[in-house]
């Protein structure tokens, strides 16, 4: 047939429905990218992460040396502990290097002490009973302190998981969203072409038949819409990449989408088509399946 | 050699009774048998269910008590997703020609094929054919609304036979035209009859009815009769 026998695409209705999945595309598509940055910043965290301990040992009132004696009777239990592979003291003008960006130059006067800290590597996979280390560690250098990073790697899983819902909520709410927006369309269309749909029924078209029309249109808008949003996110997270590039915040800055990542951004556009499809077919096909 | 005649009748109708809502019934305890290749009038004054027991016979309604058969198949337990197969074995002349306004005459009578599955390239040749025998081989591209009332009846009349339908049902299909086209149109629905179409006309044109000796289902008062031709 060189004419549809529905001449959808001159809805009033349905003309909005690409701009409106055009926006949702890009809101989504921008969670999205969020979520996965964040991830893929944890995830190089976690790796950095595990493996390795940090004991602190805080200065001993008995003076440098003190210090000092504190921090061999560490290294040589730590050495000595099944799973440690290293163990290295940090010198003093290291620990008040790492200290500068927090307490300022002024505040670190040499006069003033500084806890010291000792960088350990755990062979991978060894099973340290932290609770005995630190319990050794305590009766010979009543000051030590092991962390394992546990406590803050927790907050940070807490934190991504906590954004990962968020973006999960920002996808789900716009793909009902584009979906109210074809529902709308939809529901419109069967109402304005209410006669040839009597018409085509009468005459023995299937509501599939029926339906078919409307998922093809629904199909292309969604796309369009899908594709368009994309592009706009794409351009904003390239833009934003750039802007970020110099700027080391949490570390995000290192982090870089894998191949994966653009997979499933670009997923998001026939996502959308085929979120769009499914819901006028849906749609169409319940209101059909109401008359005779 | 004759095609062996089914015994179901084409269509039954039981003590079939319709109403539009929750209006009076239009049509009271109607009892009707169409025997396959049968040719029937369906006459009666205005406002007596002509239409009404059309729009039964052409599933575009529910009866509000009694049965239907058609076909041999009770409609009322036939699944809602067969119904669309028996609807394309019917084809209906309405009485308002109910084409659609921006497809061509061509597409539009293609579309009973269309819709049944056919592609349009492969029909196409044979539904311009069946425009040049109803008498439109000049509009075959023309819109619906380019036409006159008689040329729109006789695409409505394409797109009804095209198909070769087991039952055919035409309300008024002479509504629209002169008394030479009128003739022609049921001499056409006397050959498809003669094919092995089952017949149903309903009019109002009782100098038409008297020239062809076909029974008659005169309705009156909601209530069907079988009568003689006239």
């Amino acid at each position: 047939m060189e004419s549809p026998d529905l001449p959808l695409q001159h809805d009033a209705a349905s003309r909005f429905v690409p701009y409106v999945i055009a926006v949702m595309v890009y809101l989504a598509a921008i969670a999205l990218a969020g979520s996965m940055l964040v991830a893929a910043a944890l995830g190089g965290w976690t790796r950095g992460l595990s493996g390795t301990l940090t004991v602190q040992v805080l200065p001993n009132p008995g003076g440098p040396a003190a210090t000092a004696k504190d921090i061999g009777a560490a290294l040589k239990i730590l050495r000595a502990t099944s799973g440690i592979t290293a163990a290295r003291a940090l010198d003093e003008r290291s620990s008040r290097a790492l200290l500068k960006p927090w307490l300022g130059g002024g505040a670190m006067a040499p006069e003033i002490p500084v806890p010291r800290l000792i960088d350990v590597s755990v062979r991978p996979g060894a099973a340290l009973d932290m609770a005995r280390l630190t319990s050794r560690l305590r009766s010979a250098v009543p000051t030590a302190e092991i962390d394992d990073h546990r406590k803050w790697l927790s907050r940070l899983f807490g934190l991504a998981n906590s954004l990962e819902a968020i973006a999960l909520i920002v996808l789900m709410l716009t793909a009902a969203a584009a979906a109210c927006a074809v529902i709308f369309a939809a529901r419109s269309g069967l109402s304005v072409h209410k006669r040839v749909i009597d018409i085509l029924h009468l005459i023995g078209a299937p509501d599939q038949y029926i339906a078919r029309q409307f998922e093809r249109r629904a199909f292309a808008q969604g796309l369009i819409g899908g594709i368009v949003g994309l592009g706009a996110a794409i351009a904003t997270l390239l833009v934003m990449g750039r802007l970020f590039s110099g700027v080391e915040l949490f570390d995000l800055g290192a982090v870089r989408f894998g191949a994966l990542h653009w997979i499933a951004l670009a997923a998001l556009a026939p996502a959308t088509g085929l979120i769009a499809l499914v819901t006028a077919r849906m749609t169409v096909l319940r209101s059909l399946s109401r008359r005779l | 050699m004759e095609s062996p005649v089914s015994p179901d009748p084409v269509v039954r109708f039981q003590q079939v009774g319709m109403r539009y809502g929750a209006g009076p019934e239009i049509l009271r305890d109607v009892s009707i048998t169409l025997p396959e290749r049968s040719f029937h009038f369906l006459t009666g004054p205005s406002g007596a269910g002509k239409s009404s027991l059309l729009k039964l016979l052409y599933l575009d309604h529910r009866p509000s008590h009694g049965r239907i058969d058609i076909f041999g198949r009770n409609i009322a337990t036939t699944p809602r997703s067969e119904l669309p197969a028996i609807r394309r074995r019917i084809g209906v002349v309405f009485q308002d020609f109910r084409l659609i306004e921006h497809l061509s005459a061509l597409e539009n009578v293609a579309l009973a094929l269309v819709v049944a599955g056919a592609r349009f390239e492969d029909v196409r040749e044979h539904v311009a054919e069946m425009l040049r025998w109803v008498g439109l081989a000049e509009q075959i591209h023309a819109k619906p609304r380019t036409l006159s009332g008689g040329e729109q009846q006789r695409i409505a009349i394409a797109r009804a036979v095209i198909g070769k339908p087991r039952l055919l049902v035409a309300d008024e299909p002479t509504g629209s035209v002169d008394d030479v086209v009128a003739t022609r149109i049921l001499y056409l629905f006397e050959e498809l009859n003669k094919m092995g179409t089952t017949v149903l006309v309903a009019t109002h044109n009782d100098e038409l009815v008297s020239r062809f000796a076909h029974p008659r289902l005169e309705l009156k008062d909601g209530e069907a009769a079988l009568l003689p031709p006239a």
